[in-house]
């Protein structure tokens, strides 16, 4: 409806002479100036300090249920029936808190670029609940204390049910701000109409598959691959190796092999066949071949990424007692057991896995198949040997982080 | 508000005398009687009738896959026949949170943009002042200027002043996309205008007021109903400004544009569908009535 | 009071668009200048060095950018002259009704439109998987993210802008005089080189200057038809405001980008031989 600046009516007025002399051009640049003046003076920004220990307590105990909660997620990641989300709906139940849920992430770059400007100047973003991945953003976020440190005696079922491996992670010790949502893996899915078997990385560089290899856009991911391809292990790697990745990542662009640098929409240009080999997360894969895709997913011999999405509480929460709530409540096997089976993600409670086969038992049919594949995927439930070759993102103070995003992100931005 | 050149642009309103050969008079018979102008005007014919095609095919394309019985969370392949999404509208709450924004928005800014855009096109079409040149060129800078630029500089200005971006700066940004349109629109109107009608009222012992509001305001009310509706056309559909602009507030089209990265569902085809259906109405009944007038 | 009129009526419209179209580009100017990080603040250094460093990173997409909207105006202007010549002069009674099918297809939201051409171009679409399964393009043959595949969104999504300009100028042009025309020229083609492309010359100058701006502009387009051999300085920009949050350097490509316009326009505007701008606009 835009173009209706074509309308005949405006097109009459616009056609329609009108005299400006320079003068009055002149005029104008003047007005400017004296503006300048005005606009000389800089954005005003504020650095946070780091958080005390009693100034925790004292948070937390000034604020108060409030019974409504605004949620941001990342699409198709929570159960979903119909309309409603059962989860969600059991939780209001539950605690009398109404949700407001919206797949506002696709993204953390985007999202973060989006809320930080707000988080800065100390802003309501407008959620109290957000999910973040474990990476440049969500680190940058802790560092800059635009999260609310969790009061972890509210968190019992977290304490309890949550596995081992998923407590104290490298990013956030002690778990001071964050607790995990979902772990995932990235890996390589492909279509074996016009894929032969994939072990290895190389497949990516294959020129066989010329402009139908997908890439992820996000440099942490992309970074990653870079380097499995080149054998470096991304724990201990340094700027020369990131060089070396680059230049190996260049390479696969230019020689006109990556059709594009994905975001969330890999899934759906792998399901429209516009890639056949791609970088991709675990869950969305295992979705698209519940849905009856054929398509495969592999951890290369190389290695893969371990990830884990973190549920946080922006500082500026307008009902952090609420977010607190739904952060524990998820973490009950029953809760978890139903987000599981609908997000086909590696759960941090790992109890589920009996729940699921207990529904697979109760069920019948193909509820019963796709129940007992949940139980058994090692996507969903990770072997240790699976989980020997996965690495995390490599964790870099800020210096790095620059030198980092200076040569990975020329790459997905040519 | 004349020019030396009004009568040598082309682009300028024919005068008075030339009005009557602009439409229906024209429509004679074909201007050539060559023997190769048959078959040229079919091949030209058929071009036309091609591009129509081309113009059309992405809008079939949208209405019909409002109608896929699609088993996947994206809307690619057609699965057959279904009414079932007409019936699922309301399945994502924040499609229609923000497609209620979209039109809050729309309406809003559209009433501003109605009443100081109606403002500028009298003063501009009426009078002569100092400073109409450096209003006309502000104008016309509003129009010229790419979207992605506007968009950037307002963000810059509300970033430096420290400004929340939301419902209020995405409002801010409409009203002044959209009030060269309705302010050229309207001023088109009022310079069409026979002074001589109004002198009449006034002669007749009108006062000023009463002569506004009984003469002049009817005469130019269509400049201002085509100015309103262009700005409520260009407002519902803007995508770049109001990104640059909306903080986390949500409009169709920026749904639509997060929707990309995971696949769009039937639900926005219907959407689309309709707001194209209002435009169609609309636009015909337009083109309907101004042909009765004329 | 007679004599105030005029300027009451201008001033809410007229503040208006001082405070929010001339005050921002001044504020982006000022920010293209300033140093720092979203978190620290920025600060006003008249750091100049920005402008060279961003241009020699961009100069890639800023030519590309220039490229693309330069080649999808030509070709617009290829396609929508014999569309509006027809109308003007064959149209007869059903003028107005040929230009609203023509606009008809722009009252579908510019980004769902589009995403409906993704939709259509994708490899195992509606329209290359037949070819593909006829054996007439290689499977692996693709029109998404390719440099065809932005440049036909951009003129898909603009023509009509020239279109509607063409027409209003063919449609002053009286037939009497495309009649004596005839007669004085014998071949049709003379008429028409001599008599009506000259007359309708501007309004291709004001299709030209609705299209290249805004095409050149554009990261739609890009984004969404485009791979990564096609983005457009309107996709950094974008990016850099809205993604990185790197204000300075975002402003100082955004500004350039107005600037090198601007006296694009004025250039053009030279060339036609009048030294009014608007004048050439308004044509």
């Amino acid at each position: 409806m835009h173009d209706s600046r074509t309308n005949p009516a405006f097109l009459r007025g616009m056609t329609q002479s009108r005299s400006v002399t320079r003068r009055d051009a002149f005029r104008m640049a003047g007005l400017s100036a004296a503006g300048l003046a005005l606009a000389a003076c800089g954005v005003q920004g504020k650095k946070v300090a780091a958080p005390q220990k009693d100034a925790v307590a004292e948070y937390w105990a000034a604020q108060k249920k409030n019974g409504t909660l605004r949620f941001a997620n990342w699409p198709l990641y929570i159960d979903k029936d119909g309309k409603k989300y059962p989860s969600l709906d059991l939780f209001t139940k539950d605690t009398g808190i109404q949700v407001d849920y919206q797949e506002a992430i696709q993204d953390n770059s985007t999202f973060f670029g989006k809320v930080q400007p707000l988080l800065a100047a100390n802003n309501d973003i407008g959620y109290d609940l957000m999910v973040l991945t474990n990476g440049l953003q969500l680190s940058k976020a802790i560092e800059l204390g635009y999260l609310v440190p969790l009061d972890h005696s509210k968190l019992p079922n977290f304490a309890a049910n949550a596995a081992p491996k998923v407590k104290n992670p490298t990013w956030d010790p002690n778990n001071t701000h964050t607790i995990p949502w979902t772990v995932g893996l990235t890996g390589i899915a492909y279509n074996p109409k016009y894929v032969d078997e994939v072990t290895s990385m190389e497949d990516l560089w294959n020129p066989k598959y010329k402009g139908k290899v997908g890439m992820m856009l996000d440099t942490q991911e992309v970074a990653n691959f870079g380097m499995f391809a080149l054998g470096i292990d991304p724990d201990t790697s340094g700027e020369a190796d990131w060089r070396k990745a680059g230049e190996k990542l260049k390479q696969q662009r230019d020689a006109g092999l990556v059709r594009k640098y994905y975001e969330n929409d890999y899934v759906d240009a792998l399901a429209r066949g516009d890639v056949w080999i791609t970088m991709a997360w675990s869950g969305d894969i295992f979705q698209q071949v519940a849905e009856g895709k054929d398509l495969k997913f592999v951890v290369p011999q190389e290695g893969g990424t371990i990830w884990t999405d973190n549920m946080c509480i922006p500082k500026t929460a307008q009902n952090p007692v609420d977010a607190l709530t739904l952060m524990d409540y998820v973490y009950q096997p029953k809760i978890a057991t139903m987000l599981v089976e609908y997000i086909n993600y590696i759960t941090p409670v790992p109890a589920t896995k009996d729940l699921v086969l207990a529904d697979a038992e109760k069920a019948t049919g193909d509820d019963k198949a796709s129940l007992e594949q949940i139980a058994n995927s090692p996507l969903i439930y990770p072997s240790e040997a699976d989980q020997a070759k996965l690495r995390s993102y490599k964790a870099l103070t800020s210096a790095e982080e620059k030198i980092f995003e200076s040569i990975f992100q020329p790459v997905t931005q040519g | 508000m004349t020019s030396t050149s009004e009568t040598g642009a082309v682009g300028t309103v024919p005068p008075p005398r030339a009005s009557g050969t602009t439409s229906g008079a024209r429509s004679g018979p074909p201007v050539t009687r060559k023997r190769s102008g048959r078959f040229g005007d079919g091949l030209l014919k058929g071009y036309v009738w091609l591009i129509l095609a081309w113009l059309f095919l992405p809008i079939v394309v949208m209405i019909v896959f409002g109608f896929n019985d699609t088993q996947s969370k994206s809307n690619v392949t057609w699965q057959g026949f279904t009414l079932k999404w007409w019936g699922r509208l309301g399945d994502y709450p924040d499609l229609t949170v923000a497609v209620f924004n979209s039109l809050k928005i729309a309406v809003i800014s559209v009433v501003i943009t109605t009443v100081i855009g109606t403002f500028m096109g009298l003063a501009l079409g009426r009078y002569r002042f100092r400073g109409q040149g450096a209003t006309n060129l502000v104008l016309f800078a509003a129009i010229a200027s790419p979207e992605l630029v506007m968009g950037a500089s307002l963000l810059s200005l509300f970033v430096s002043s420290g400004v929340q971006t939301g419902f209020v700066t995405v409002i801010i940004a409409h009203v002044l996309f959209s009030l060269s349109f309705v302010a050229i629109t309207v001023r088109a109107r009022v310079v069409g205008l026979d002074p001589s009608i109004e002198e009449a009222a006034r002669d007749l012992g009108a006062s000023t007021w009463v002569t506004f509001w009984r003469v002049t305001f009817p005469m130019i009310l269509p400049g201002v109903v085509s100015g309103a509706l262009l700005a409520f056309a260009l407002s519902i559909d803007d995508f770049v400004i109001t990104q640059f602009t909306s903080g986390s507030v949500q409009t169709f089209p920026l749904w639509i544009w997060g929707a990309t990265r995971i696949g769009v569902p039937p639900q926005v085809n219907i959407i689309g569908t309709l707001i194209f259906a209002v435009g169609v109405v609309i636009a015909v009944v337009n083109t309907v009535t101004s042909r009765r007038r004329t | 009071m007679k004599r105030f009129a005029p300027y009451l009526l201008i001033l809410p419209g007229g503040l208006w668009l001082v405070i929010f179209l001339v005050v921002p580009m001044v504020f982006m100017a000022s920010v293209s200048t300033q140093e720092g990080d979203v978190v620290n603040g920025f600060v006003q250094t008249f750091n100049f060095s920005v402008y060279g460093d961003a241009l020699v990173q961009y100069q890639t997409q800023f030519l590309r950018s220039a490229g693309y909207g330069l080649v999808a105006t030509v070709i617009s202007i290829a396609m929508a002259y014999p569309v509006a010549y027809w109308i003007a002069f064959k149209g007869g009674a059903r003028k107005s009704t040929y230009l609203l099918l023509v606009l008809l297809p722009f009252f579908v939201s510019f980004v769902l439109r589009t995403v409906s051409w993704k939709f259509l171009l994708a490899d195992d679409g509606i329209l290359l998987s037949p070819m593909k399964s006829m054996g007439l393009v290689p499977d692996d043959f693709h029109v998404l993210q390719t440099t065809t595949a932005v440049i036909g969104g951009l003129v898909y999504n603009y023509l009509p802008f020239m279109i509607l300009p063409i027409y209003v100028a063919l449609e002053r042009v009286d037939p009497r005089v495309v009649e004596a025309a005839q007669d004085l020229y014998a071949a049709k083609r003379s008429a028409f080189t001599k008599v009506v492309l000259p007359l309708s010359l501007p309004g291709v100058f004001a299709g030209v200057l609705m299209t290249f701006v805004p095409m050149t502009a554009d990261y739609v387009n890009a984004g969404i038809l485009g791979g990564p051999q096609n983005t457009m300085i309107g996709n950094i920009i974008q990016t850099k405001y809205l993604v990185n949050n790197d204000y300075p350097t975002a402003a100082a490509l955004s500004f350039t980008l107005m600037a090198v316009m601007l006296i694009g326009i004025f250039a053009y505007a030279k060339a036609l031989g009048t030294e009014n701008v608007l004048e050439a606009a308004a044509r």
